[in-house]
């Protein structure tokens, strides 16, 4: 096998030697190296095919902008991620890792066709080619595309990992642990701001910590060392908090920022295990650092994407930071010196390189050093194509001519097995951008730099567009001095050597004597688009830089462009003759690299995932088999099946029961808001549509609450405990909502009033027993209460004691029976539903759930909120004008009431349906026609609540219906999939329309 | 994501608020008296600023008070707090 470590850096750990699987075959590498290093170590390159073309790929950088080193780890069926970088992944013994774009293998694929017909696949092909026919796209299209594109696959059972989120606070937040971060951090720390410095790396340092280039010195020592120093002072700084492995995923407004810390992802399976895999932080700083560096660019070229070639840092980083080459005859083709420290690097440790540099001649100190080593450089010359298919083997270069428009002369062709290429320096300005920063464009380097700097954040260091040793540590110490309002000399007296870059040239896409048309020059490696679909879209007509990355998918894959941006503006930029500077940029969206939903979500999986609220009764219920429904929050009884009923028979029996005997349900959810004051009166009058000043003490009401534009909104009873003491119901859904509004209006329209509101939901819980045997049942449960007609009427209440705990007992009646509401502290509602069901026994008093409860209420026509309702309804739309007082001047959603729109005869109202066969049930929310033969058809309403009613042996009905008020006895069609239901308008109420099971 | 500072709690994340819209519109004392385009010019219509706006806030997941908050829309700055039943600052008109 292969080895290309040719040396050891004190990064790497030889002593330990770590196996790992990659597409099925085991290597080795050691602790310290990254996937992507140790596959490079093993001498493969070849890594994945690109989208598109499925061209053979290489890895192409060593950090988060990677776009081909695309990896899926792990292959269980819950624990398998795909989209992960392999410049990033820490290496692990038993880490299991494939490839993810070659199906069926990295070497040999049906895809690679795509190659020899590219010319069939143009810019916005996508759109062009997937579009028609229709019918093709799920069956055909999306599963070829999916099967054949590097998507990856997602884990097909849920996650075992453990993830955290955790909140934090600090004066100060430093974004990177490079030169400038680890200066920023200490500055800061040291003048007793509370600090949090966070890197994405294993460990601090950045670009300088493996630096090792004589010409770049501080104080005397290599850039590296001075740095190792530096680290060693601050990790004593005691308030400064330091996280590496740690990324900021988003930066949001008022400096609250969200930062993603990997804790087990390098760990070894058995390590893994019960420990929390990633934690969220959730950061609040007064101030903000930024010192994200940048990444070198790429440059394009014909077929500047074959495996071994390389960002001449990368190749750089590789060597002296891993220990690794990624050649033994190594091209650099630049347009800047960075590429003249890889080379050096290269040199020192005996690797043959030559450079081919676009720029005319060059002078500065690295580039005498590259010369008086005999290291041969061809200025003003460009790389028009390269060789090898798996991977390259050779190139061409030509000369320049002198606009760089195009090339002259002879080609040369050069032997290499690795290029690196460097085409200058991008600013990473997404932190900047993402928390609301402008840009300002640099003509002179053709970069995009934070216009502005605020009070609470700035970015240092080569983010900021500062590049050279001296100039990132001055500018750095001076602006967080100024930023932090400090005065820090710590770096007064440091003496910094670096060479400087003097001469620049930047074309966006390379000469060449082939028409573009015939080359393959990639600008986004991931999603495989070129110049020529970028000039392509312009062609057609696309001006923005938003569309053209729409049409051409440049920059929109997992990479976000981050090495595809820029060139994609340049070539807009000089084909439509503009200057970059007013193009702008894209929009840099969060996440930086890709999350986890598993970290977004944290704990808040399974039964964490909502909060569920359970009545005292709730063990009951669940003892006794009852099936549960979800209203908001709370877990109700939905119904109480027996012997293996289904809902249908369970809810048939239990209505029947209410209605014959006695029923029981659990009505604790319903909202509760006790409201207290001397205005408690008046306040009711303006909530509600109906009158409250001469409801007795002792006495109940319904009540309906309307919004400001006169549409129901909620309801229910009201009862008055003493003069200035009342306690309301509401909806169980729409308890917080009802007391929010009320609050509204209290504190911002009547704060005049004296009115306390207070939720009492959770304090009371109540047992509501229904049917004509409930009087015995409240008789034996409180045998000292005269529960005679007289004395405790419908719609009254009366306290009394159980035990000794006192109850509050509304007579009041949701399905029409004669009923008692008996309310008691909540600690107590276990006790009481126990005790009412036993003394209900010998009356067979049947628990019913909030099935049966809604069948009951249909059987009297009585609304509910939220169901046959939706925001459109007026009382006059639910034939309910007598609750609405004409005698008020005012209230909550009057004056609407008589707007020109809800004064409208033809709108949707309610009204009852009966189907012609009683045993159709109809289909809540089915549409309502009245003639189906005229095209279009017409829409006449739709159902809102269906039954089949035991107690009338036949299918009930509520319905709205424009005009549905005058519309009685009028028959109606209910068109379904394969047939017309046939239905007469009715009357709301269907059972005992006088009333009497009342006081039965 | 805001920090706002409540005028009974101090400062507290975005997520314990939630927003009321326009402030200073005053629910009219005689709606009867109003005709439909007066009435829907109360019940729907709200101006929406780019710069400085006057907006109501409800601290609903603290001590639920309603309060007004100036804020620049334009950057998302809140340049002022005050209670219900006081007047804007004048210096932002
Ligand atoms: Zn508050």
């Amino acid at each position: 096998m292969p080895n290309y470590r040719i040396h050891k850096t004190e990064y790497i750990d030889e002593t330990k030697r770590v196996s790992f699987k990659y597409d099925g075959k085991t290597y080795f590498g050691y602790e310290g190296d990254t996937l992507a290093s140790a596959l490079l170590a093993n001498g493969i390159h070849l890594v994945g095919r690109s989208f598109k073309y499925h061209r053979p790929r290489g890895i192409v950088s060593c950090g988060a902008e990677e776009p081909n080193a695309i990896c899926q780890i792990g292959s269980k069926k819950d624990l398998t991620e795909p989209n992960v970088r392999a410049t990033e992944l820490e290496l692990y013994e038993g880490l299991e890792a494939s490839s993810q774009n070659c199906w069926p293998n990295v070497k040999f694929d049906i895809g690679g066709i795509n190659n020899f017909i590219s010319p069939l696949i143009p810019a916005g092909f996508y759109y062009k080619t997937f579009m028609w026919p229709k019918s093709f796209w799920k069956k055909v299209y999306e599963p070829l595309i999916r099967l054949s594109a590097g998507l990856g696959k997602s884990p097909t059972e849920p996650d075992p990992d453990i993830y955290d989120h955790k909140h934090v606070h600090y004066d100060v937040l430093v974004i990177g642990g490079g030169v400038s971060g680890i200066i920023a951090a200490k500055m800061a720390a040291k003048n007793n701001l509370k600090t949090l410095l966070v890197d994405d790396k294993k460990i601090l340092g950045g670009s300088t910590i493996y630096q090792n280039n004589e010409s770049i010195k501080i104080d005397d020592k290599l850039s590296s060392e001075w740095l190792k120093n530096e680290i060693q002072e601050i990790k004593k700084l005691s308030n400064l908090t330091i996280k590496t492995r740690t990324s900021i995923a988003a930066y949001h407004g008022y400096n609250f920022l969200l930062a993603k810390e990997n804790l087990t992802d390098h760990l070894p399976e058995e390590k893994k295990k019960n420990k929390i895999r990633q934690r969220l932080w959730k950061i609040r700083a007064k101030k903000v650092v930024i010192a994200t560096g940048s990444i070198e660019r790429p440059l394009v070229f014909n077929n500047n994407d074959r495996p071994g070639i390389l960002l001449s840092n990368s190749i750089n980083k590789y060597l002296d930071y891993y220990g690794v080459t990624c050649g033994e005859n190594i091209i650099l083709f630049t347009n800047n010196d960075s590429a003249y420290e890889t080379s050096i690097s290269l040199h020192k440790k005996g690797i043959k390189n030559i450079i081919v540099d676009l720029r005319k001649s060059a002078s500065s100190k690295l580039i005498k050093q590259a010369e008086s080593l005999g290291i041969k450089i061809y200025f003003n010359h460009v790389v028009t194509n390269t060789f090898g298919y798996r991977k390259i083997n050779s190139l061409e270069i030509m000369k320049l001519s002198e606009d760089g428009n195009t090339t002259i002369g002879d080609k040369i062709k050069l032997s290499c097995d690795c290029l690196g290429m460097s085409g200058g320096w991008t600013p990473m300005v997404h932190m900047h951008t993402q928390s609301g920063g402008k840009l300002d464009f640099r003509d002179e380097d053709q970069v995009f730099l934070p216009k502005e700097n605020s009070e609470d954040k700035i970015s240092v260091g080569s983010c900021n567009g500062d590049f050279d040793l001296e100039n990132i540590i001055d500018k750095t110490v001076n602006k967080i001095n100024k930023f932090l309002d400090i005065d820090n000399q710590d770096y007064q007296d440091t003496n910094i050597i670096c060479s400087k870059e003097n001469d620049k040239r930047n074309i966006w896409l390379l000469p060449n004597k082939i028409p573009l048309g015939k080359t393959k020059c990639f600008i986004d490696f991931q999603n495989d688009s070129t110049a020529k679909d970028i000039k392509l879209a312009l062609k057609e007509g696309f001006r923005s830089i938003e569309h053209v990355k729409r049409y051409t998918t440049t920059g929109m894959a997992t990479d976000q462009g981050k090495l595809s941006n820029m060139h994609a503006l340049g070539i807009i930029a000089d084909t439509a003759g503009v200057k970059m500077g007013t193009l702008g940029t894209t929009t840099f969206r969060p996440p930086f690299t890709p999350l986890t939903f598993g970290t977004l979500v944290g704990r808040n999986v399974g039964k964490f995932f909502e909060v569920v609220r359970k009545t005292s009764m709730h063990e009951w219920h669940v003892e006794n088999n009852a099936e549960f429904e979800n209203v908001g929050q709370w877990k109700r009884p939905w119904y109480y099946p027996k012997n293996g009923e289904n809902m249908h028979d369970a809810v048939q029996r239990e209505s029947k029961a209410a209605r014959d005997s006695a029923g029981i349900l659990d009505a604790s959810t319903l909202g509760k808001i006790d409201i207290q004051g001397t205005d408690a009166s008046e306040f009711l009058n303006r909530v509600y549509t109906n009158a409250w000043s001469k409801l007795a003490i002792g006495k109940c009401r319904y009540g309906l609450m309307l919004n400001e534009d006169g549409m129901v909104y909620d309801d229910g009873v009201t009862t008055r405990i003493s003069e200035n003491h009342y306690l309301m119901t509401t909806t169980t859904g729409g308890a917080a909502n009802v007391l929010s509004k009320l609050e509204d209006y209290l504190q911002t329209e009547w704060p005049e009033l004296d009115v306390y509101l207070t939720s009492v939901t959770d304090h009371y819980s109540t047992a509501s027993i229904c049917g004509p045997n409930s009087k015995k049942i409240l008789n034996k449960l409180f045998p000292n209460l005269d529960l005679s007609d007289e004395n405790f009427p419908h719609m009254s209440f009366k306290e009394e004691k159980l035990e000794n705990i006192n109850c509050r007992i509304m007579r009041i009646s949701f399905t029409g029976e004669q009923s008692y509401e008996i309310n008691i502290e909540s600690k107590y509602g276990h006790s009481l539903w126990k005790m009412c069901i036993e003394a209900g026994k010998e009356f067979n008093l049947t628990p019913y759930g909030t099935e049966t409860m809604h069948l009951l209420r249909a059987e009297k026509g009585f609304i509910i909120v939220g169901q046959d309702t939706d925001g459109t309804m007026t009382p006059s739309d639910l034939q309910m004008d007598w609750i609405v007082s004409k005698k008020k001047y005012d209230f909550i959603g009057k004056r609407s009431l008589y707007r020109s729109d809800t004064i409208r005869e033809d709108r949707k109202q309610l009204v009852g349906l009966l189907t012609d066969d009683p045993k159709e049930i109809l289909e809540e929310g089915a549409q309502i026609v009245s003639d189906i033969k005229t095209k279009p058809i017409d829409m006449l309403g739709h159902v809102t609540s269906s039954y089949f009613s035991p107690n009338l042996n036949k299918s009930i009905a509520l319905a709205v219906v424009r005009s549905g008020k005058t519309m009685k006895g009028q028959k109606l069609i209910i068109p379904m999939e394969n047939k017309n239901i046939n239905v007469t308008v009715s009357d709301t109420i269907f059972l005992d329309k006088e009333n009497k099971r009342l006081n039965a | 994501m805001f920090l706002i500072n409540c005028p009974f709690c101090g400062e507290r994340d975005q997520s314990e608020f939630s927003s009321g819209g326009e402030a200073h519109i005053v629910r009219p004392k005689q709606p009867t008296e109003l005709s439909d385009d007066e009435w829907a010019e109360y019940l729907f219509m709200r101006k929406n600023i780019k710069g400085i706006q006057f907006e109501r806030w409800n601290h609903v997941h603290g001590c639920r008070k309603w309060f007004n908050v100036v804020r620049d829309t334009s950057n998302d700055k809140i340049l002022s707090v005050y209670k219900m039943g006081e007047k804007p600052p004048v210096n932002y008109k």
